[in-house]
Protein backbone atom coordinates (compact mmCIF):
# COMPACT_ATOMS: atom_id res chain seq x y z
CA UNK A 1 0.00 0.00 0.00
CA UNK A 2 2.89 2.18 0.59
CA UNK A 3 4.29 1.40 -2.27
CA UNK A 4 1.39 2.80 -4.26
CA UNK A 5 1.50 6.20 -2.93
CA UNK A 6 5.22 6.23 -3.81
CA UNK A 7 5.91 4.83 -7.56
CA UNK A 8 4.41 7.86 -8.98
CA UNK A 9 6.15 10.22 -7.62
CA UNK A 10 9.67 8.49 -8.04
CA UNK A 11 8.71 7.58 -11.88
CA UNK A 12 8.18 11.50 -12.00
CA UNK A 13 12.12 12.34 -10.31
CA UNK A 14 13.10 9.65 -12.13
CA UNK A 15 11.90 10.89 -15.45
CA UNK A 16 13.28 14.72 -14.92
CA UNK A 17 16.51 13.46 -14.14
CA UNK A 18 16.92 11.51 -17.48
CA UNK A 19 15.40 13.78 -19.50
CA UNK A 20 16.66 17.56 -19.12
CA UNK A 21 13.87 18.79 -21.70
CA UNK A 22 10.62 17.30 -22.53
CA UNK A 23 8.61 19.04 -24.85
CA UNK A 24 4.79 18.07 -26.00
CA UNK A 25 2.51 19.58 -28.83
CA UNK A 26 4.37 22.72 -28.69
CA UNK A 27 2.96 25.40 -31.07
CA UNK A 28 3.23 28.41 -31.78
CA UNK A 29 1.44 30.92 -34.16
CA UNK A 30 1.91 34.55 -35.34
CA UNK A 31 -1.53 35.88 -36.51
CA UNK A 32 -1.69 33.90 -39.54
CA UNK A 33 1.28 31.77 -39.49
CA UNK A 34 2.17 28.93 -37.68
CA UNK A 35 5.79 29.16 -36.62
CA UNK A 36 6.18 25.97 -34.59
CA UNK A 37 3.69 23.21 -35.50
CA UNK A 38 2.69 20.86 -32.61
CA UNK A 39 6.45 19.62 -32.06
CA UNK A 40 7.24 17.12 -29.66
CA UNK A 41 10.75 15.61 -28.36
CA UNK A 42 12.78 14.74 -24.97
CA UNK A 43 16.66 15.33 -24.87
CA UNK A 44 18.55 13.35 -22.15
CA UNK A 45 20.78 15.02 -20.01
CA UNK A 46 24.55 15.16 -21.14
CA UNK A 47 23.16 15.19 -24.76
CA UNK A 48 23.96 17.07 -27.91
CA UNK A 49 20.70 17.79 -29.26
CA UNK A 50 20.09 19.67 -32.57
CA UNK A 51 17.72 20.96 -34.66
CA UNK A 52 18.23 21.49 -38.41
CA UNK A 53 16.24 23.10 -40.78
CA UNK A 54 16.33 26.07 -43.39
CA UNK A 55 15.57 29.21 -42.72
CA UNK A 56 11.71 30.29 -41.03
CA UNK A 57 11.85 26.66 -39.95
CA UNK A 58 10.56 27.67 -36.44
CA UNK A 59 14.34 26.79 -34.92
CA UNK A 60 14.52 30.08 -32.79
CA UNK A 61 10.55 30.15 -32.45
CA UNK A 62 11.40 26.51 -30.63
CA UNK A 63 14.25 27.98 -28.51
CA UNK A 64 12.02 31.18 -27.62
CA UNK A 65 9.01 29.21 -26.00
CA UNK A 66 11.75 27.23 -24.16
CA UNK A 67 13.66 30.01 -22.70
CA UNK A 68 10.41 31.82 -21.43
CA UNK A 69 10.91 34.52 -23.60
CA UNK A 70 7.47 33.58 -25.63
CA UNK A 71 4.41 32.03 -24.20
CA UNK A 72 3.31 28.98 -26.35
CA UNK A 73 -0.07 28.90 -28.17
CA UNK A 74 0.02 25.74 -26.87
CA UNK A 75 1.55 22.27 -25.56
CA UNK A 76 3.78 22.63 -22.80
CA UNK A 77 7.78 22.37 -22.32
CA UNK A 78 9.74 21.76 -19.39
CA UNK A 79 13.42 22.59 -18.86
CA UNK A 80 15.20 19.96 -15.92
CA UNK A 81 11.69 19.34 -14.59
CA UNK A 82 10.15 23.25 -14.73
CA UNK A 83 7.58 24.15 -17.02
CA UNK A 84 8.28 27.05 -19.15
CA UNK A 85 4.96 28.48 -18.59
CA UNK A 86 4.34 28.06 -14.66
CA UNK A 87 8.13 28.06 -13.34
CA UNK A 88 9.70 30.57 -15.15
CA UNK A 89 12.34 32.27 -12.87
CA UNK A 90 13.45 28.06 -12.19
CA UNK A 91 13.60 27.84 -16.04
CA UNK A 92 15.42 30.60 -16.63
CA UNK A 93 18.27 29.62 -13.67
CA UNK A 94 18.67 26.10 -15.59
CA UNK A 95 19.69 27.53 -18.63
CA UNK A 96 22.06 29.71 -20.72
CA UNK A 97 22.00 31.42 -24.37
CA UNK A 98 23.52 32.11 -27.08
CA UNK A 99 20.89 33.94 -29.26
CA UNK A 100 21.24 34.11 -33.11
CA UNK A 101 21.52 37.44 -33.12
CA UNK A 102 24.15 39.07 -30.80
CA UNK A 103 23.31 40.51 -27.45
CA UNK A 104 26.51 41.95 -26.47
CA UNK A 105 26.69 45.56 -24.79
CA UNK A 106 28.99 46.09 -27.14
CA UNK A 107 29.79 50.11 -24.69
CA UNK A 108 31.05 47.38 -22.15
CA UNK A 109 34.39 45.38 -21.58
CA UNK A 110 34.26 41.66 -22.10
CA UNK A 111 34.58 41.29 -18.06
CA UNK A 112 31.96 43.97 -17.78
CA UNK A 113 29.65 41.83 -19.80
CA UNK A 114 30.26 38.21 -17.80
CA UNK A 115 30.41 40.03 -14.68
CA UNK A 116 26.68 41.68 -15.19
CA UNK A 117 25.55 38.28 -16.56
CA UNK A 118 27.31 37.04 -13.61
CA UNK A 119 25.33 39.12 -10.74
CA UNK A 120 21.87 38.65 -13.00
CA UNK A 121 22.25 34.72 -12.32
CA UNK A 122 23.17 35.27 -8.73
CA UNK A 123 26.93 33.86 -9.15
CA UNK A 124 28.48 34.45 -5.62
CA UNK A 125 31.59 37.12 -6.58
CA UNK A 126 34.08 34.12 -5.03
CA UNK A 127 32.79 32.10 -7.68
CA UNK A 128 32.80 34.66 -10.27
CA UNK A 129 36.57 35.56 -9.79
CA UNK A 130 37.60 32.06 -10.63
CA UNK A 131 35.09 31.34 -13.15
CA UNK A 132 36.15 34.51 -15.20
CA UNK A 133 39.38 33.23 -15.52
CA UNK A 134 38.30 29.81 -16.35
CA UNK A 135 35.71 31.02 -19.15
CA UNK A 136 38.20 33.70 -20.69
CA UNK A 137 40.70 31.16 -20.66
CA UNK A 138 38.00 28.62 -22.41
CA UNK A 139 37.11 31.34 -25.41
CA UNK A 140 40.64 32.88 -25.18
CA UNK A 141 39.83 36.26 -24.98
CA UNK A 142 42.02 36.42 -21.53
CA UNK A 143 44.53 39.36 -22.84
CA UNK A 144 41.57 41.74 -24.29
CA UNK A 145 39.48 40.97 -21.25
CA UNK A 146 39.50 44.76 -20.38
CA UNK A 147 38.97 46.22 -24.23
CA UNK A 148 35.34 47.17 -25.08
CA UNK A 149 33.42 44.96 -27.23
CA UNK A 150 32.86 46.90 -30.03
CA UNK A 151 36.19 47.02 -30.84
CA UNK A 152 36.14 42.98 -31.26
CA UNK A 153 35.72 40.96 -34.45
CA UNK A 154 32.47 39.19 -35.10
CA UNK A 155 34.47 35.68 -33.74
CA UNK A 156 35.44 37.40 -30.76
CA UNK A 157 32.22 38.36 -30.04
CA UNK A 158 30.85 35.51 -30.68
CA UNK A 159 33.08 33.36 -28.48
CA UNK A 160 32.54 35.81 -25.63
CA UNK A 161 28.40 35.09 -25.99
CA UNK A 162 29.31 31.45 -25.65
CA UNK A 163 31.56 31.78 -22.29
CA UNK A 164 29.19 34.63 -20.81
CA UNK A 165 26.61 31.79 -21.52
CA UNK A 166 28.40 29.45 -19.36
CA UNK A 167 29.81 30.91 -16.34
CA UNK A 168 26.67 30.37 -14.04
CA UNK A 169 27.43 26.51 -15.18
CA UNK A 170 23.73 26.24 -16.43
CA UNK A 171 21.89 22.78 -16.83
CA UNK A 172 21.47 23.41 -20.80
CA UNK A 173 22.90 25.54 -22.92
CA UNK A 174 20.89 27.04 -25.80
CA UNK A 175 22.67 28.09 -28.97
CA UNK A 176 20.96 28.96 -31.45
CA UNK A 177 23.71 29.01 -34.80
CA UNK A 178 26.35 29.14 -32.52
CA UNK A 179 28.58 29.31 -35.27
CA UNK A 180 26.71 31.76 -37.81
CA UNK A 181 29.39 34.03 -39.65
CA UNK A 182 32.86 32.49 -38.65
CA UNK A 183 35.45 31.38 -40.45
CA UNK A 184 35.80 27.54 -40.73
CA UNK A 185 38.82 27.61 -38.73
CA UNK A 186 36.92 29.30 -35.59
CA UNK A 187 34.06 27.22 -36.39
CA UNK A 188 35.94 24.21 -35.64
CA UNK A 189 37.67 25.85 -32.20
CA UNK A 190 34.50 26.77 -31.53
CA UNK A 191 33.33 23.22 -31.79
CA UNK A 192 36.50 22.06 -30.00
CA UNK A 193 34.87 23.87 -26.45
CA UNK A 194 31.54 22.92 -27.12
CA UNK A 195 32.33 19.47 -27.07
CA UNK A 196 34.54 19.66 -23.90
CA UNK A 197 32.22 21.42 -22.12
CA UNK A 198 29.96 18.85 -22.74
CA UNK A 199 32.41 16.52 -21.29
CA UNK A 200 33.59 18.17 -18.69
CA UNK A 201 30.32 19.95 -17.55
CA UNK A 202 28.05 17.23 -18.32
CA UNK A 203 26.16 19.56 -19.71
CA UNK A 204 23.05 19.09 -22.26
CA UNK A 205 22.74 21.52 -25.29
CA UNK A 206 20.39 22.31 -27.39
CA UNK A 207 21.52 23.79 -30.85
CA UNK A 208 20.33 24.47 -33.86
CA UNK A 209 21.92 24.80 -37.31
CA UNK A 210 21.89 24.80 -41.14
CA UNK A 211 25.59 23.52 -41.11
CA UNK A 212 25.36 19.74 -42.12
CA UNK A 213 29.01 18.97 -41.14
CA UNK A 214 28.06 20.80 -37.58
CA UNK A 215 25.03 18.43 -37.29
CA UNK A 216 27.12 15.27 -37.12
CA UNK A 217 28.71 16.43 -33.94
CA UNK A 218 24.96 16.24 -32.36
CA UNK A 219 24.26 13.18 -30.29
CA UNK A 220 20.58 13.26 -32.26
CA UNK A 221 19.34 15.77 -34.62
CA UNK A 222 15.59 16.69 -35.30
CA UNK A 223 15.01 17.91 -38.86
CA UNK A 224 12.24 20.61 -38.51
CA UNK A 225 10.69 22.08 -41.89
CA UNK A 226 8.15 24.37 -42.20
CA UNK A 227 7.13 23.86 -37.86
CA UNK A 228 7.52 20.41 -37.35
CA UNK A 229 9.65 17.27 -37.30
CA UNK A 230 10.16 15.65 -40.01
CA UNK A 231 12.64 12.93 -38.80
CA UNK A 232 14.07 12.75 -35.20
CA UNK A 233 17.54 10.26 -34.97
CA UNK A 234 21.33 10.23 -34.64
CA UNK A 235 23.52 11.30 -37.36
CA UNK A 236 23.97 7.80 -38.39
CA UNK A 237 21.02 5.83 -38.81
CA UNK A 238 19.63 9.05 -40.31
CA UNK A 239 22.14 8.24 -42.90
CA UNK A 240 21.34 4.57 -42.94
CA UNK A 241 17.87 5.54 -43.80
CA UNK A 242 18.67 6.79 -46.91
CA UNK A 243 20.01 3.20 -48.06
CA UNK A 244 23.09 2.86 -49.72
CA UNK A 245 24.75 5.44 -52.32
CA UNK A 246 23.50 8.54 -54.14
CA UNK A 247 24.43 9.19 -57.47
CA UNK A 248 23.74 12.88 -58.85
CA UNK A 249 23.57 13.70 -62.12
CA UNK A 250 23.24 16.94 -63.73
CA UNK A 251 21.24 17.39 -67.13
CA UNK A 252 19.39 19.90 -69.18
CA UNK A 253 16.38 17.84 -69.50
CA UNK A 254 15.94 16.74 -65.97
CA UNK A 255 11.86 15.62 -66.92
CA UNK A 256 13.21 13.16 -69.24
CA UNK A 257 16.02 11.86 -67.28
CA UNK A 258 13.80 11.20 -64.12
CA UNK A 259 11.43 9.66 -66.71
CA UNK A 260 13.67 7.35 -67.79
CA UNK A 261 15.04 6.31 -64.67
CA UNK A 262 12.01 5.29 -63.55
CA UNK A 263 10.82 3.44 -66.55
CA UNK A 264 14.10 1.46 -66.69
CA UNK A 265 14.95 0.86 -63.50
CA UNK A 266 11.58 1.59 -61.18
CA UNK A 267 13.73 4.40 -59.27
CA UNK A 268 12.04 7.42 -57.61
CA UNK A 269 14.52 10.10 -58.74
CA UNK A 270 14.75 13.71 -56.88
CA UNK A 271 14.89 16.38 -58.52
CA UNK A 272 17.15 19.20 -56.93
CA UNK A 273 17.70 22.83 -58.24
CA UNK A 274 20.55 23.49 -61.09
CA UNK A 275 19.77 20.80 -63.43
CA UNK A 276 20.66 17.73 -60.42
CA UNK A 277 18.71 14.57 -60.06
CA UNK A 278 19.71 12.64 -57.52
CA UNK A 279 19.30 8.36 -57.40
CA UNK A 280 19.54 6.33 -54.11
CA UNK A 281 21.07 2.92 -54.90
CA UNK A 282 22.20 0.53 -52.70
CA UNK A 283 25.77 -0.29 -54.78
CA UNK A 284 27.33 2.77 -57.01
CA UNK A 285 30.02 0.67 -58.11
CA UNK A 286 28.24 -1.61 -59.92
CA UNK A 287 25.04 0.80 -60.76
CA UNK A 288 27.34 3.53 -62.70
CA UNK A 289 28.65 1.72 -65.67
CA UNK A 290 24.72 0.50 -65.79
CA UNK A 291 24.00 3.99 -66.07
CA UNK A 292 26.47 5.08 -68.76
CA UNK A 293 25.67 2.05 -71.01
CA UNK A 294 21.79 2.64 -70.70
CA UNK A 295 20.43 6.11 -70.38
CA UNK A 296 19.58 7.78 -73.59
CA UNK A 297 18.94 11.36 -71.78
CA UNK A 298 22.28 13.67 -72.32
CA UNK A 299 23.87 13.42 -69.14
CA UNK A 300 26.42 16.36 -68.58
CA UNK A 301 28.02 15.38 -65.12
CA UNK A 302 27.38 12.19 -62.46
CA UNK A 303 28.84 12.01 -59.48
CA UNK A 304 28.42 9.68 -56.75
CA UNK A 305 29.05 9.64 -52.77
CA UNK A 306 28.32 8.38 -49.27
CA UNK A 307 24.98 9.84 -48.38
CA UNK A 308 25.47 13.20 -46.11
CA UNK A 309 22.90 14.72 -43.39
CA UNK A 310 22.46 17.23 -46.69
CA UNK A 311 20.68 14.05 -48.30
CA UNK A 312 18.60 13.22 -46.04
CA UNK A 313 17.42 16.67 -45.74
CA UNK A 314 16.93 16.64 -49.63
CA UNK A 315 14.95 13.17 -49.15
CA UNK A 316 13.03 14.22 -45.96
CA UNK A 317 11.68 17.52 -47.23
CA UNK A 318 12.11 17.73 -50.90
CA UNK A 319 14.33 20.31 -51.00
CA UNK A 320 18.29 21.18 -49.62
CA UNK A 321 19.35 23.59 -46.86
CA UNK A 322 20.33 26.46 -48.06
CA UNK A 323 23.70 25.88 -47.40
CA UNK A 324 26.09 26.51 -50.23
CA UNK A 325 23.85 28.83 -52.21
CA UNK A 326 22.88 31.12 -49.41
CA UNK A 327 25.82 31.02 -47.48
CA UNK A 328 27.18 34.50 -49.04
CA UNK A 329 23.93 35.93 -48.07
CA UNK A 330 24.49 34.65 -44.27
CA UNK A 331 28.04 36.09 -44.36
CA UNK A 332 26.44 39.60 -45.02
CA UNK A 333 23.89 39.15 -42.66
CA UNK A 334 26.14 37.95 -40.03
CA UNK A 335 28.71 40.62 -40.68
CA UNK A 336 25.67 43.51 -40.46
CA UNK A 337 24.28 42.06 -37.06
CA UNK A 338 28.25 41.77 -35.71
CA UNK A 339 28.70 45.09 -36.41
CA UNK A 340 25.57 46.27 -33.63
CA UNK A 341 25.67 49.83 -33.06
CA UNK B 1 13.59 42.21 -5.17
CA UNK B 2 17.03 40.96 -5.85
CA UNK B 3 19.28 43.71 -4.92
CA UNK B 4 22.37 42.48 -6.37
CA UNK B 5 20.42 42.32 -9.93
CA UNK B 6 19.13 46.23 -9.16
CA UNK B 7 22.62 47.26 -8.33
CA UNK B 8 24.10 46.03 -11.31
CA UNK B 9 22.03 47.25 -13.81
CA UNK B 10 22.07 50.43 -11.72
CA UNK B 11 25.61 50.40 -12.26
CA UNK B 12 25.70 49.47 -16.04
CA UNK B 13 23.75 52.40 -16.31
CA UNK B 14 26.57 54.79 -14.77
CA UNK B 15 29.41 53.47 -16.60
CA UNK B 16 27.70 53.88 -19.82
CA UNK B 17 26.84 57.24 -19.15
CA UNK B 18 30.64 57.88 -17.68
CA UNK B 19 31.43 56.70 -21.05
CA UNK B 20 29.43 58.78 -23.58
CA UNK B 21 31.50 62.09 -22.94
CA UNK B 22 29.51 63.88 -25.77
CA UNK B 23 26.31 63.48 -24.38
CA UNK B 24 27.88 64.61 -20.56
CA UNK B 25 28.66 67.60 -22.95
CA UNK B 26 25.10 68.23 -24.42
CA UNK B 27 23.14 67.93 -21.45
CA UNK B 28 24.90 71.19 -20.45
CA UNK B 29 24.97 72.51 -23.02
CA UNK B 30 21.08 73.10 -23.60
CA UNK B 31 20.46 74.36 -19.94
CA UNK B 32 23.01 76.97 -20.93
CA UNK B 33 21.30 77.45 -24.56
CA UNK B 34 17.95 78.23 -22.99
CA UNK B 35 19.52 81.10 -20.31
CA UNK B 36 21.30 82.32 -23.12
CA UNK B 37 18.28 82.86 -25.52
CA UNK B 38 15.74 82.20 -23.85
CA UNK B 39 16.51 84.22 -21.02
CA UNK B 40 18.02 87.49 -22.37
CA UNK B 41 15.61 87.35 -25.19
CA UNK B 42 12.47 87.67 -23.27
CA UNK B 43 13.83 89.43 -20.42
CA UNK B 44 14.44 92.22 -22.93
CA UNK B 45 10.22 91.82 -24.16
CA UNK B 46 9.09 90.95 -20.60
CA UNK B 47 8.31 93.18 -17.79
CA UNK B 48 10.42 91.37 -14.58
CA UNK B 49 9.09 93.47 -12.67
CA UNK B 50 5.57 91.72 -12.29
CA UNK B 51 7.37 88.22 -11.41
CA UNK B 52 8.92 90.73 -8.57
CA UNK B 53 12.41 89.06 -9.20
CA UNK B 54 14.77 89.20 -12.84
CA UNK B 55 13.49 86.98 -15.21
CA UNK B 56 16.95 85.04 -15.62
CA UNK B 57 16.20 83.96 -11.67
CA UNK B 58 12.73 82.92 -11.96
CA UNK B 59 13.67 80.43 -15.27
CA UNK B 60 16.89 79.19 -13.33
CA UNK B 61 14.72 76.38 -11.19
CA UNK B 62 13.01 75.73 -14.32
CA UNK B 63 15.27 74.94 -16.39
CA UNK B 64 17.45 72.36 -14.03
CA UNK B 65 13.85 70.77 -13.18
CA UNK B 66 13.86 70.83 -17.21
CA UNK B 67 17.16 69.23 -17.76
CA UNK B 68 16.67 66.68 -14.51
CA UNK B 69 13.52 65.98 -16.69
CA UNK B 70 15.33 65.62 -20.59
CA UNK B 71 18.16 63.23 -18.99
CA UNK B 72 16.17 61.42 -16.45
CA UNK B 73 13.78 60.61 -19.44
CA UNK B 74 16.61 59.77 -22.10
CA UNK B 75 18.66 57.48 -19.82
CA UNK B 76 15.28 54.78 -19.54
CA UNK B 77 14.09 55.23 -22.62
CA UNK B 78 17.83 53.61 -23.96
CA UNK B 79 15.54 50.54 -22.83
CA UNK B 80 14.31 51.09 -26.60
CA UNK B 81 17.97 50.73 -28.13
CA UNK B 82 18.43 47.80 -25.89
CA UNK B 83 15.45 45.86 -27.64
CA UNK B 84 16.82 47.14 -30.67
CA UNK B 85 20.32 45.99 -30.44
CA UNK B 86 19.26 42.77 -28.62
CA UNK B 87 20.87 43.46 -25.36
CA UNK B 88 17.38 43.42 -23.40
CA UNK B 89 17.07 39.87 -24.19
CA UNK B 90 19.42 39.14 -22.35
CA UNK B 91 18.52 40.78 -19.48
CA UNK B 92 14.58 39.65 -20.12
CA UNK B 93 15.69 35.66 -19.89
CA UNK B 94 17.60 36.03 -16.43
CA UNK B 95 16.19 34.80 -13.25
CA UNK B 96 15.16 38.27 -12.00
CA UNK B 97 12.12 39.70 -11.20
CA UNK B 98 10.30 42.77 -14.09
CA UNK B 99 10.64 44.87 -10.86
CA UNK B 100 14.31 44.61 -10.24
CA UNK B 101 14.39 45.32 -13.69
CA UNK B 102 12.53 48.40 -13.85
CA UNK B 103 14.31 49.51 -10.09
CA UNK B 104 17.84 48.89 -11.13
CA UNK B 105 17.12 51.04 -14.64
CA UNK B 106 15.29 54.27 -12.79
CA UNK B 107 17.29 54.00 -10.14
CA UNK B 108 20.23 54.02 -12.41
CA UNK B 109 18.51 57.31 -14.42
CA UNK B 110 17.45 59.05 -11.00
CA UNK B 111 21.45 58.71 -10.04
CA UNK B 112 22.50 60.27 -13.73
CA UNK B 113 19.88 62.88 -13.75
CA UNK B 114 20.16 64.47 -10.00
CA UNK B 115 24.03 64.29 -9.82
CA UNK B 116 24.20 66.30 -13.68
CA UNK B 117 21.45 68.32 -12.35
CA UNK B 118 23.25 69.16 -8.89
CA UNK B 119 26.66 70.14 -11.02
CA UNK B 120 24.22 72.82 -12.97
CA UNK B 121 24.06 74.58 -9.52
CA UNK B 122 27.61 75.90 -10.47
CA UNK B 123 25.66 78.29 -13.56
CA UNK B 124 24.33 80.17 -10.64
CA UNK B 125 26.64 82.68 -10.13
CA UNK B 126 26.33 83.16 -14.22
CA UNK B 127 23.07 85.09 -14.07
CA UNK B 128 24.22 86.95 -10.27
CA UNK B 129 22.57 84.25 -8.14
CA UNK B 130 24.06 83.15 -5.31
CA UNK B 131 22.25 81.04 -2.38
CA UNK B 132 23.66 79.62 0.89
CA UNK B 133 24.88 75.62 0.59
CA UNK B 134 22.87 75.07 3.07
CA UNK B 135 19.66 74.28 0.64
CA UNK B 136 21.79 72.06 -1.34
CA UNK B 137 20.38 69.44 -0.10
CA UNK B 138 16.99 69.82 0.13
CA UNK B 139 17.34 70.89 -3.74
CA UNK B 140 18.76 67.75 -4.69
CA UNK B 141 16.09 65.51 -2.33
CA UNK B 142 13.46 67.23 -5.21
CA UNK B 143 16.01 66.66 -8.07
CA UNK B 144 16.32 62.72 -6.99
CA UNK B 145 12.76 62.33 -6.18
CA UNK B 146 12.04 64.47 -9.86
CA UNK B 147 14.36 61.64 -11.98
CA UNK B 148 12.67 58.95 -10.08
CA UNK B 149 9.39 60.05 -11.18
CA UNK B 150 10.30 61.00 -14.88
CA UNK B 151 12.28 58.12 -15.40
CA UNK B 152 9.29 55.52 -14.17
CA UNK B 153 7.54 57.76 -17.17
CA UNK B 154 10.07 56.80 -19.41
CA UNK B 155 10.30 53.01 -18.97
CA UNK B 156 6.20 53.34 -18.92
CA UNK B 157 6.87 54.22 -22.71
CA UNK B 158 9.80 52.84 -23.24
CA UNK B 159 7.83 49.11 -23.01
CA UNK B 160 4.84 50.57 -25.04
CA UNK B 161 7.50 51.85 -27.63
CA UNK B 162 7.55 49.32 -30.22
CA UNK B 163 10.27 51.00 -32.75
CA UNK B 164 12.89 53.65 -32.43
CA UNK B 165 10.77 55.55 -35.01
CA UNK B 166 8.22 56.69 -33.04
CA UNK B 167 10.56 58.18 -30.61
CA UNK B 168 11.01 61.53 -32.53
CA UNK B 169 6.87 61.47 -32.52
CA UNK B 170 6.95 61.46 -28.55
CA UNK B 171 9.28 64.19 -28.31
CA UNK B 172 6.89 66.28 -29.95
CA UNK B 173 3.98 65.16 -28.47
CA UNK B 174 5.04 64.93 -24.90
CA UNK B 175 8.29 66.26 -24.21
CA UNK B 176 7.79 70.08 -25.30
CA UNK B 177 4.37 70.65 -23.80
CA UNK B 178 5.63 68.90 -20.94
CA UNK B 179 8.46 71.63 -21.28
CA UNK B 180 5.94 74.78 -21.82
CA UNK B 181 3.50 73.60 -19.32
CA UNK B 182 5.57 73.00 -16.37
CA UNK B 183 5.42 76.63 -15.42
CA UNK B 184 9.47 76.85 -16.40
CA UNK B 185 8.81 79.59 -18.51
CA UNK B 186 6.15 81.66 -16.88
CA UNK B 187 4.32 81.39 -13.69
CA UNK B 188 1.30 79.31 -13.68
CA UNK B 189 -1.11 81.29 -11.48
CA UNK B 190 -2.86 83.44 -14.27
CA UNK B 191 -3.24 80.76 -16.92
CA UNK B 192 -6.82 79.52 -18.34
CA UNK B 193 -8.17 76.64 -16.95
CA UNK B 194 -7.43 73.86 -19.62
CA UNK B 195 -3.76 74.79 -19.20
CA UNK B 196 -3.82 74.71 -15.33
CA UNK B 197 -5.23 71.13 -15.70
CA UNK B 198 -2.55 70.35 -18.15
CA UNK B 199 -0.01 71.38 -15.71
CA UNK B 200 -1.72 69.61 -12.85
CA UNK B 201 -1.04 65.67 -14.71
CA UNK B 202 2.42 67.14 -15.39
CA UNK B 203 4.41 65.95 -12.94
CA UNK B 204 7.48 68.33 -13.89
CA UNK B 205 5.09 71.09 -13.12
CA UNK B 206 5.99 69.65 -9.32
CA UNK B 207 9.53 69.60 -9.46
CA UNK B 208 9.80 73.42 -11.16
CA UNK B 209 7.58 74.53 -8.34
CA UNK B 210 9.24 72.89 -5.22
CA UNK B 211 12.96 73.64 -6.72
CA UNK B 212 11.95 77.11 -7.27
CA UNK B 213 10.45 77.76 -4.43
CA UNK B 214 13.61 76.28 -2.19
CA UNK B 215 16.35 78.54 -4.07
CA UNK B 216 14.18 82.04 -5.05
CA UNK B 217 12.90 82.27 -1.43
CA UNK B 218 16.80 82.61 -0.66
CA UNK B 219 16.02 85.71 -2.83
CA UNK B 220 12.63 87.36 -2.19
CA UNK B 221 10.27 88.47 0.43
CA UNK B 222 7.75 85.57 1.26
CA UNK B 223 5.18 87.98 0.61
CA UNK B 224 6.67 88.32 -2.99
CA UNK B 225 7.12 84.08 -3.43
CA UNK B 226 3.57 83.63 -3.14
CA UNK B 227 3.18 85.15 -6.67
CA UNK B 228 5.45 83.26 -8.53
CA UNK B 229 5.12 79.47 -6.30
CA UNK B 230 1.81 77.03 -6.13
CA UNK B 231 2.64 74.36 -3.82
CA UNK B 232 4.47 74.57 -1.02
CA UNK B 233 7.28 71.90 -1.23
CA UNK B 234 5.71 69.29 1.51
CA UNK B 235 2.96 69.35 -0.51
CA UNK B 236 5.26 69.20 -3.89
CA UNK B 237 7.00 66.42 -2.56
CA UNK B 238 3.57 63.86 -1.95
CA UNK B 239 2.40 64.71 -5.20
CA UNK B 240 5.77 63.47 -6.95
CA UNK B 241 5.96 60.55 -4.74
CA UNK B 242 1.91 59.65 -5.72
CA UNK B 243 3.13 60.18 -9.25
CA UNK B 244 6.35 57.93 -8.83
CA UNK B 245 4.60 55.26 -7.30
CA UNK B 246 1.97 55.17 -9.94
CA UNK B 247 4.36 55.68 -12.50
CA UNK B 248 6.69 53.00 -11.05
CA UNK B 249 4.09 50.30 -10.81
CA UNK B 250 2.96 50.90 -14.35
CA UNK B 251 6.16 50.58 -15.71
CA UNK B 252 6.69 47.38 -14.01
CA UNK B 253 2.91 46.05 -15.74
CA UNK B 254 3.42 47.16 -18.80
CA UNK B 255 7.27 45.61 -18.71
CA UNK B 256 5.52 42.33 -17.97
CA UNK B 257 2.90 42.37 -20.43
CA UNK B 258 5.25 43.37 -23.03
CA UNK B 259 7.91 41.26 -22.69
N1 LIG C 1 7.92 37.88 -33.65
C1 LIG C 1 7.43 37.33 -34.76
N2 LIG C 1 6.32 37.81 -35.33
C2 LIG C 1 5.81 37.26 -36.44
N3 LIG C 1 6.33 36.19 -37.07
C3 LIG C 1 7.43 35.65 -36.55
C4 LIG C 1 8.05 36.18 -35.37
N4 LIG C 1 9.13 35.44 -35.08
C5 LIG C 1 9.20 34.49 -36.03
N5 LIG C 1 8.18 34.60 -36.92
C6 LIG C 1 7.93 33.73 -38.07
O1 LIG C 1 7.98 32.40 -37.62
C7 LIG C 1 8.62 31.58 -38.58
C8 LIG C 1 9.76 30.83 -37.93
O2 LIG C 1 10.80 31.75 -37.59
P1 LIG C 1 12.11 31.31 -36.82
O3 LIG C 1 12.87 32.54 -36.51
O4 LIG C 1 11.74 30.43 -35.69
O5 LIG C 1 12.87 30.47 -37.92
P2 LIG C 1 14.31 29.78 -37.86
O6 LIG C 1 14.11 28.35 -38.06
O7 LIG C 1 15.02 30.20 -36.64
O8 LIG C 1 14.99 30.41 -39.15
P3 LIG C 1 16.50 30.89 -39.39
O9 LIG C 1 17.27 29.72 -39.85
O10 LIG C 1 16.37 31.91 -40.47
O11 LIG C 1 17.01 31.48 -38.12
C9 LIG C 1 9.03 32.49 -39.72
O12 LIG C 1 8.05 32.36 -40.74
C10 LIG C 1 8.99 33.86 -39.13
O13 LIG C 1 8.64 34.81 -40.08
MG1 LIG D 1 16.68 31.26 -36.23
Amino acid sequence: MHGVHVAPVQFRVSRHMENVIEVKNLVKKFGEVTAVDGVSFEVKKGEIFGFLGPNGAGKSTTISMLSTLAEPTSGSAAINGFDVSENRDDVRKSIGLVFQDPTLDDRLTAEENLRFHARLYGVSNEDYEKRVEEVLDLVELKDRRHDLVRTYSGGMKRRLEIGRGLIHYPAVLFLDEPTIGLDPQTRAHLWEYILRLKKEKEMTIFMTTHYMNEAEYCDRIAIIDRGKIVALETPERLKKNIGGDIIQMKSAEKEKLVREIKEKYDIGAKSGEHDIVQIEVANAETFLPRLFNELDTKINSIEMRRPTLDDVFLSLTGKRIREEHASGKDDIRAHMRMRGR
Amino acid sequence: MNFSAIYIIWEREIIRYWRDKIRIVTTFIQPLMFLAIFGTGLRSTLASSSLGIDFLKFMFPGIIAMNVMGVAFFSTISTVWDREFGFLKEILVAPVSRISIVFGKSLGATAIAATQALLLLILAPLIGLSFPLSIVPELFLFMLLLAFTISGLGLLIASLMKSLESFGLLMQLLVFPMFFLSGAFFPLQNVPGWMKILSAVNPLSYGVDALREIILRTQIAPGEIAKIILRSPVENAGYLVLFSIILIFAAVVAFNRQN
